[in-house]
């Protein structure tokens, strides 16, 4: 459904993995509400034809950026990038992410270090950049995507779980670090939501979850989206250090 | 003015230094260099001379020799 509210005209953001599921949905939704978007994905052309539909369909700007989120180098010259090119940043969303299930005993080194370096380490980096541009500024908001199990934690997701629990505690630590700079700095915690990430697990596993959410249906990528407007506009241009939970009241 | 002017007016007007001490100035050898004043310093840095210092830079950054060293890595002639 769209909701064209002018929320963001003109405001310059930054989204990570915007070619599916709740990336994709945000792009979208914040396209509608007329930002500039430097929209990121790790394969390089897959937003091309998105960025100029929605360019065109929305008169806006979207921008695609190919990187991988672990590359510091690349996330540097993305930064100098924007800032060359509009001299301002008004919003990031750290959405990339992983997941990889793996029950006690069988999680390896690999999956920790990749857990880590895309849904933790990147996050970092980026607000590292970002907040730098913003500090000059004297403005922002930047968007943690984080998850319900990074709250409430998860059988089969102990890695997954504690990357996203440290999403949450960094975003309480950057909004206090950053809060003298108006830089906003806020977290959303999805339920179960239906992309293919979350139906990765296999529709069994999938019927299962859903009876634990209290209004018994999975979430959409597009309510996630709201949220995320709602933290990016200045109607929340007072609430930092905050993580919203967006599970229609599941039950973990 | 020149680079090096420039560079010495940032620190003398981050930290509240003398012009004639400012040459030996390491990090947290004056309570105004702390982790904050340091963060100061390198964001006048930016400003001033248009660029981005890594993370790993801005740690080593830690006198105004140093400073030096690091702004002609990062492509300033000074």
């Amino acid at each position: 459904m769209e909701s064209r509210y002018n929320l963001l005209t003109n405001k310059v953001v930054l989204i990570t993995g915007c070619n599916r599921g709740i990336g994709k949905a945000i792009l979208k939704k914040f396209a509608e509400n007329g930002a500039i978007i430097y929209a990121s994905a790790r394969q390089s052309g897959i937003l091309d034809v998105i960025a100029e539909e929605l360019s065109n369909k929305y008169t806006t700007k979207i921008i695609p950026v190919y990187f991988d989120v672990r590359d510091s180098n690349a996330i540097k010259e993305v930064a100098l990038k924007i800032n060359k090119e509009f001299k301002r940043l008004d919003c990031i969303v750290n959405n990339a992410g992983v997941m990889e299930d793996a029950l006690i005993g069988m999680a390896t080194e690999r999956n920790m270090q990749d857990t880590f370096a895309v849904n933790v380490f990147a996050v970092i980096n980026i607000i590292q950049y970002a907040a730098k541009i913003m500090k000059k500024q004297q403005s922002g908001s930047i968007i943690n995507i984080s998850s319900i199990v990074g709250v409430n934690g998860n059988a089969g997701q102990i890695v997954y779980s504690a990357s996203k629990g440290a999403v949450i505690s960094l975003t309480k630590s950057a909004a206090k670090e950053l809060a003298p700079y108006n830089i906003r700095v806020n977290a959303i915690s999805p339920g179960m939501i239906d992309t293919d990430m979350f139906r990765s697990i296999g529709e069994t596993r999938v019927n299962e979850r859903i009876q634990k959410i209290g209004m018994k249906r999975m979430g959409s990528p597009e309510e996630i989206a709201d949220a995320a407007l709602f933290l990016a506009s200045d109607l929340s241009k007072y609430i930092s250090g905050q993580l919203i939970g967006v599970d229609g009241v599941t039950i973990i | 003015m020149n680079n090096i002017k420039k560079y010495k007016k940032i620190f003398i007007e981050t930290f509240n230094a003398k012009e004639n001490e400012v040459c030996q100035l390491t990090y947290q050898s004056t309570p105004e260099w702390d982790s904050v004043g340091h963060m100061n310093l390198i964001t006048a840095l930016e400003e001033n001379f248009d660029l981005m210092f890594e993370t790993d830079d801005i740690v080593d950054f830690n006198s105004y020799e140093k400073g030096i060293e690091i702004l002609r890595k990062n492509g300033i002639e000074i």
